[in-house]
């Protein structure tokens, strides 16, 4: 059972972590989160069933722990096994043009998800929501969506298995009916409870939930899951996203299908270190996909939080704090390779490394993997979005 | 090479734009100029050629007495407060092509300032004719605001209009207003030869007199997304061939027999002997699969939007 909600507003709140605002006193407690939110955490066995199941080593980022957290991915799995496909269901709220690297990672995963079980994938531009909530006009909400649907497309999306959907666009017809259906069963008082509105608050707001609801049943799409009204849904987000789906999955087995099920991811750090998540409007406490080689080098040593001490003598003999150091949490995310990440935490731990030649390490691969998704984003054309966003049969998506 | 003043005026009258021509001595400034047109139909205009700090440039193209603050523009284009200055003399004649006091939205007709960001006043709009220069100080034009905009439409850019003298707020939940019109940092690479063919179709026929096929090929590309190309690579060269199946192959190639090439050397053979085939093997995939997936999938992509692109197109047969 998901657990009560109504006790969060009673608790003196610590650490904030909703959609709209994320934030600690120091470090988000990941534990605290889960408990409090009611999901799970993926455990070793379910990697290594992961891995069993589709034939291949699974994800850097079940490795390591990124995506941590899950809501029945189990009997994903187990339908799964049973010869039961599912879609994937993911999105974005184009807020600004500039995307960083804290902005791919979810979409790396889906990608990984995409390839590795075949499943087609479902990809959602909240435009209504930044238009409502950042107050831009319906205009710039719509060109920032297609621009990051380019940057998105980039990841490396299967075409032949992917639909990606602006709100503005497709809003309408069994999408909405659903809408419809889903804010039928939820009270005000329950969204007030869930995402803390208020009389201030305008309408628009209140009822957007149902939006980013709406693509976890099938029925949404009637050009791609007619007749399939069974068919599972995997939602991989970060965990702040949490509130809308527990509100979705508590509606599905009143309107007749499946809870969707979710797999969750802990939030990138800033460069300047683990506060809270990195921010569109800082241009240094991220990694953009548009920073040339040099930024990259530079934002790496001038500004990534450095856990190493403040003298090379101090740092022999100490070693470098691990929990805090910047670079190193950011390998964990993008050194694919597992043993030199080991080597390197030993090392740097230890104060054999120094600060400096992490770094490099680190500048290096993010370098290599912007360039590549820069590539990628120039092949990306005006008809490729359109083609992306055509509202059009995928007669292979299972292939 | 540049366009003359003929070359432009001719260019104009192909696209059959009205436009009404006085010559008059040289003149460097709006009042100079205000002397021998100020009492003919037409606003005058006062145009400046801006740059920011990561070398992009601007042209803001404004009626005379509408008032235009550098600091307020800066901010609404999301480069801070200071973010814009006044070009430098040489860029003028390196991008635009003019000579001094000559800067006029009309010199975008040159390839050299493909990247150049237009402003204009949306003053100009209700104006029945404004005055440029064209890219010569001793003669000005009056043309409409609509004709202005044939032409731009022509050379692949889009006219953007703006209320100059507004001032909204910019801050953490309202972002910059113009951010949108900022010329990209992204790498601009040589367009893919099927970008080309795919833009006959949506793009509507364009008159060129002198033929240029870049500026044609560049049509395709919104100007916000062109820029200056920071380095040059020569891994960029793989996403020109996402159309062209023969060049991908080569370039996967290419790139498969230079590790080859590099792996197999006198300290190796002796160092794996036999094993040398597995180890240069192993390079290989190590090094090349992460970038030939994602190259692989950009090129089903592109042939997936011909494809549907085409589909759209499509003819029903005729019985």
């Amino acid at each position: 059972m998901d657990k009560n909600n109504s006790s969060e507003n009673q608790e003196q709140e610590e650490q904030v972590v909703n959609p709209w605002e994320v934030s600690a006193k120091g470090k988000i407690d990941y534990d605290k989160l889960i408990e409090k939110f009611g999901c799970q955490r993926l455990d070793q066995s379910i990697i290594d069933r992961v891995a069993r199941l589709t034939g291949r080593p699974p994800h850097v980022f079940l490795r390591r722990a990124v995506f941590f957290a899950h809501r029945d991915f189990n009997e994903i799995l187990d339908a799964y096994e049973r010869g039961e496909k599912f879609y994937l269901y993911t999105g974005r709220g184009p807020s600004s043009e500039a995307l960083h690297l804290g902005h791919l990672v979810p979409f790396m995963f889906t990608k990984y998800l995409q390839d590795a079980f075949k499943v087609p994938l479902v990809i959602q531009l909240t435009d209504d929501e930044k238009c409502m909530w950042k107050n831009l006009t319906v205009e710039e909400s719509q060109r920032l969506a297609r621009e990051n649907a380019k940057d998105i497309i980039a990841c490396g999306f299967d075409i032949s298995k992917t639909f990606i959907f602006s709100d503005f666009d497709y809003v309408g017809g069994s999408f909405y009916k659903n809408m419809v259906k889903i804010a039928k069963c939820v009270t005000y008082n329950k969204v007030v409870g869930i995402f803390g509105f208020t009389g201030e608050d305008h309408i628009g707001k209140v009822s957007f939930p149902p939006v980013q609801a709406a693509p976890s049943f099938p029925s949404s799409f009637p050009h791609l899951f007619t007749g399939k009204d069974n068919l599972r849904c995997l939602i991989p987000c970060a965990i702040d996203q949490d509130p809308y789906f527990r509100m979705t999955r508590d509606v599905a087995p009143r309107l007749g299908y499946h809870k969707p099920a979710l797999i969750e991811s802990l939030f990138f750090p800033a460069l300047q270190g683990e506060t809270g998540k990195m921010s569109a409007s800082d241009p240094n406490s991220a990694i953009y996909v548009t920073d040339s080689g040099k930024d990259i080098k530079n934002k790496i040593n001038k500004y990534a939080f450095s856990g190493g001490q403040d003298s090379v003598e101090n740092h022999r003999k100490y070693g470098a704090n691990l929990e805090v150091d910047i670079p190193i949490k950011y390998l964990g995310f993008f050194l694919e390779d597992d043993a030199e990440l080991e080597y390197i935490r030993t090392e740097y731990g230890a104060g054999r490394m120094l600060t400096g030649e992490v770094k490099k390490r680190l500048t290096e691969i993010l370098t290599e993997m912007v360039e590549r998704h820069r590539r990628a984003r120039a092949a990306v054309t005006d008809e490729m979005v359109d083609a992306f966003m055509a509202v059009r049969p995928l007669p292979n998506m299972f292939n | 090479m540049g366009y003359t003043k003929e070359q432009l005026l001719t260019f104009l009258q192909e696209l059959q734009i009205d436009f009404a021509q006085y010559e008059h001595p040289v003149v460097l400034t709006v009042e100079a100029q205000a002397k021998y047109v100020g009492h003919m139909k037409g606003a005058l205009s006062k145009n400046l050629f801006l740059k920011d700090k990561k070398h992009r440039f601007y042209i803001v193209s404004a009626l005379a007495d509408t008032k235009v603050d550098l600091k307020v523009l800066s901010q609404r284009l999301g480069l801070g407060k200071g973010g814009l200055r006044m070009a430098p003399e040489e860029a003028l004649g390196e991008m635009l092509q003019v000579p001094l006091g000559c800067v006029t939205p009309l010199a975008l007709v040159n390839d050299s300032a493909r990247h150049v960001c237009l402003l204009l006043d949306q003053g100009f709009k209700s104006q029945e004719c404004c005055f440029f220069h064209p890219l010569s100080n001793d003669m000005s034009i009056a043309i409409n605001s609509r004709d202005l905009d044939k032409f731009l439409n022509s050379i692949g850019k889009t006219p953007a209009y703006i209320d100059l003298e507004a001032n909204p707020p910019v801050g953490k939940d309202q972002p910059p207003d113009l951010a949108g019109l900022v010329p990209s940092d992204a790498v601009v690479l040589p367009d893919p030869p099927e970008k080309t063919a795919s833009s006959q179709g949506p793009e509507k026929n364009h008159i060129s007199p002198n033929n240029k096929p870049t500026a044609t090929a560049a049509k395709v590309v919104k100007p916000s997304n062109a820029s200056q190309r920071e380095k040059s690579d020569s891994a960029v060269n793989l996403s020109s061939s996402f159309g062209d199946s023969e060049k991908l192959v080569e370039e996967i190639l290419e790139k498969t027999t230079s590790i080859i090439l590099s792996e197999v050397k006198e300290e190796n053979m002796e160092k794996y002997r036999e094993q040398l085939g597995t180890m240069v093997s192993n390079s290989i995939r190590k090094q090349l699969s992460v970038e030939l997936k994602s190259t692989l999938s950009m090129f089903k992509n592109t042939s997936y939007t011909e494809g549907f692109y085409a589909g759209t197109q499509h003819q029903p047969k005729r019985m």
